[in-house]
């Protein structure tokens, strides 16, 4: 069980990142690393950069300059799937769930356990309920794997949507604002499922407005402002103030 | 930190919903099956006539009649689609089987040679002209079904607009190609056709019991593999589906392709009954199919659907119109009765969905 450090060799490395859409630079120049078991918070405000940087990670765009390490090794990816497949793996804010599926279904969805009966490939129903038991369980969340999404509450959908990242092994976890629009005891929920996967060696980047929870679940906090990276410092040396004055520009860089 | 859960999963402060507040007894296609059988007990006491073997038989002929496209378009209404060209896509496929078959068993083509003595002599085995023309019906429904889906997935068209346009093409190829007249199965394999298409096995009509194999592979589809599975994940969280991998253009060109068939099997074997394929055959059924499709509980937002409620919402269409029939009812009110069932199909299922 790791808590958090900086030794070792990081998951992720970003060097001198950029992206350019035509005339508008979006990022520019941005180093960051994360290290296997490490909770890493991505704040800034609404057009600071985050989002095109998550995109980046995730294979949704190309990068215009600079280069990705996973894993110690450079990585290009063309399409989202290419990310996934090395173990980089996106929570989304909306969850992208099927609601009219069971959590066991959705758990699965796109990577379906088969049995073969001769010469057809039905799905094995069973394998998988037990498969997502497992996940829910060490997620420590009270999720019926054959309940239908639908009927599940905010911490529940969390759950499923991230036991799906602990199917495919993944190593970097990026979460995408989990914690909006969901109420306080749902939020406890979540920052205890982002614990879960710290204690699995999982390395995960949260994106959030929400200053307490970066707070309470964060080793570092990584602050973007205008396409460019201002601080990147571990949590026990800052405080929400200076935080908001870095996102807000008050402070220049930290 | 928190939520402290320390042994296994208990479940002790998760509610489970009571049996009858799940699967089938929650759904719509539960709550109109119910209907369906309270309509029929009602029918027992109205006619003497219902419940014989006669019109019991006649029943089960005339809604399998709609209900092989019913199977076929709740493919595509669980995905969140729709099409609209099934009616025409009927007459269609009807319409090339006959003429295929009629053309390879004129005198001179390879396949039926002409006899010293003036008569016509089957060169191949027998049924094989059948199983061509069944065929080239059946592949004029696959290339139809391949550009809506191509339209609808690729291109991204509507698919209310994409297959209103398709009802238009396939219904004016099927003028163009019989010049307005139709067509007639003919040929030395026709009367196999007939047999097929509207005989019976030991009273069991014969599309009844093509509509059964049918409903189960549909419902073993579905509900035991990746496609069937990909299908609903569709009709749920299209974008989720995507974000997932399941490869979205191609499902749906699938369940394009399959409503397509569907309907074009569903038009051979009724002009089998028919005894021809006029241009204007199953014109408008496409309504008929998509009315039972949604009353047996598929729902047109996505994510709902299967084939007990295909044939439910088919067999609850054909009792009221047999019921109004025996009870000697003006036909025509007909209609007008199953505007009103569809509505209130619907409603009932919104107003459970708001209670509980």
């Amino acid at each position: 069980m790791t808590t958090s450090s900086t030794s070792g060799q990081p998951v992720l490395e970003l060097t001198g990142i950029g992206k350019e859409f035509g005339a508008i630079r979006a990022l520019h120049d941005v180093d960051l690393h994360v290290h296997p078991g490490e909770v890493v918070g991505l704040m800034g405000d609404n057009g600071a950069g985050k989002s095109t940087l998550v995109k980046i990670i995730a294979g949704n765009f190309r990068p215009t300059h600079g280069e990705i390490r996973f894993d110690g090794a450079a990585v290009h990816f063309n399409r989202p799937i290419d990310a996934r497949a090395v173990g980089i793996e996106v929570v989304y804010q909306d969850l992208a769930l099927a609601d009219n599926l069971t959590a066991a279904a959705n758990v699965f969805l796109g990577r379906e356990l088969k049995r073969k009966f001769g010469p057809l490939a039905l799905l094995d129903h069973k394998a998988m309920a037990a498969r997502a038991l497992d996940l829910f369980g060490e997620l420590r969340s009270e999720t019926r794997p054959h309940d239908l999404v639908k009927q599940m509450s905010g911490g529940q959908r969390q759950a499923v949507a991230i036991a799906r990242t602990r199917l495919s092994n993944a190593k970097l976890v990026m979460m995408d604002e989990p914690t909006a629009a969901i109420s306080v005891r749902q939020v406890e929920q979540v920052l205890s499922l982002i614990h879960r996967l710290k204690e699995q060696g999982v390395a995960v980047m949260l994106i959030s407005h929400r200053m307490p929870d970066v707070f309470a679940v964060c080793d570092r906090v990584i602050v973007m402002r205008r396409g460019e990276k201002r601080a990147d410092k571990p949590i026990h040396d800052t405080s929400p103030e200076e935080v908001t004055a870095l996102i807000t520009g008050a402070k220049e860089a930290a | 930190m928190s939520v402290p859960m320390e042994n296994p999963i208990s479940f002790a402060n998760v509610g489970r919903s009571k049996w009858w507040h799940r699967g089938i007894f929650a759904s719509q296609t539960g709550y109109v099956l119910l209907a369906l059988v309270v309509l029929m007990i009602v029918m027992r006491f109205a006619s003497p006539y219902f419940f014989t073997e006669g019109n019991m038989q006649n029943v089960a002929k005339n809604f399998s009649f709609i209900a092989i496209a019913t199977l076929g378009i709740t493919f595509v209404i669980i995905t969140g689609g729709i099409d609209l060209s099934v009616g025409s896509m009927m007459c269609f496929s009807a319409m090339i089987t006959s003429m295929v078959m009629v053309e390879l068993s004129t005198p001179g083509s390879y396949f039926v040679h002409m006899a010293a003595d003036g008569k016509t002599v089957i060169a191949n085995l027998p049924g094989l002209i059948l199983v061509i023309s069944v065929l080239a019906g059946l592949f004029a429904a696959f290339i139809v079904g391949i550009i809506n889906g191509f339209c609808i997935a690729v291109l991204g068209l509507s698919p209310f607009v994409t297959t209103l346009g398709m009802l238009s093409i396939v219904r004016g190829l099927a003028y163009v190609v019989s010049n307005g007249r139709g067509s007639f199965p003919g040929g030395p394999d026709a009367d196999l056709f007939y047999a097929l298409t509207s005989g019976d096995v030991y009273g069991v009509p014969a599309p009844f019991i093509y509509l059964m194999i049918l409903a189960v592979v549909m419902a073993v589809v579905l509900h035991h593999t990746t496609f069937g599975r990909h299908v609903f994940a569709l009709g749920g969280n299209e974008k989720a589906a995507e974000l997932t991998g399941i490869p979205v253009v191609r499902v749906k060109i699938e369940v394009y392709v399959l409503c397509a068939l569907a309907a074009g099997l569903q038009g051979i074997i009724i002009s089998g009954w028919l005894g021809s394929a006029p241009a204007n055959m199953a014109t408008s059924y496409e309504l008929n199919v998509i009315a039972a499709a949604v009353i047996g509980g598929a729902n047109l937002a996505g994510g709902l659907g299967g084939p007990l409620g295909a044939i439910v919402g088919c067999v609850l269409l054909e009792v009221i119109r047999n019921g109004l029939v025996l009870a000697q009812v003006n036909s025509y009110w007909q209609q007008t009765l199953v505007g009103v069932i569809i509505i209130l199909a619907v409603l009932v299922d919104r107003i459970r969905s708001r209670m509980t």
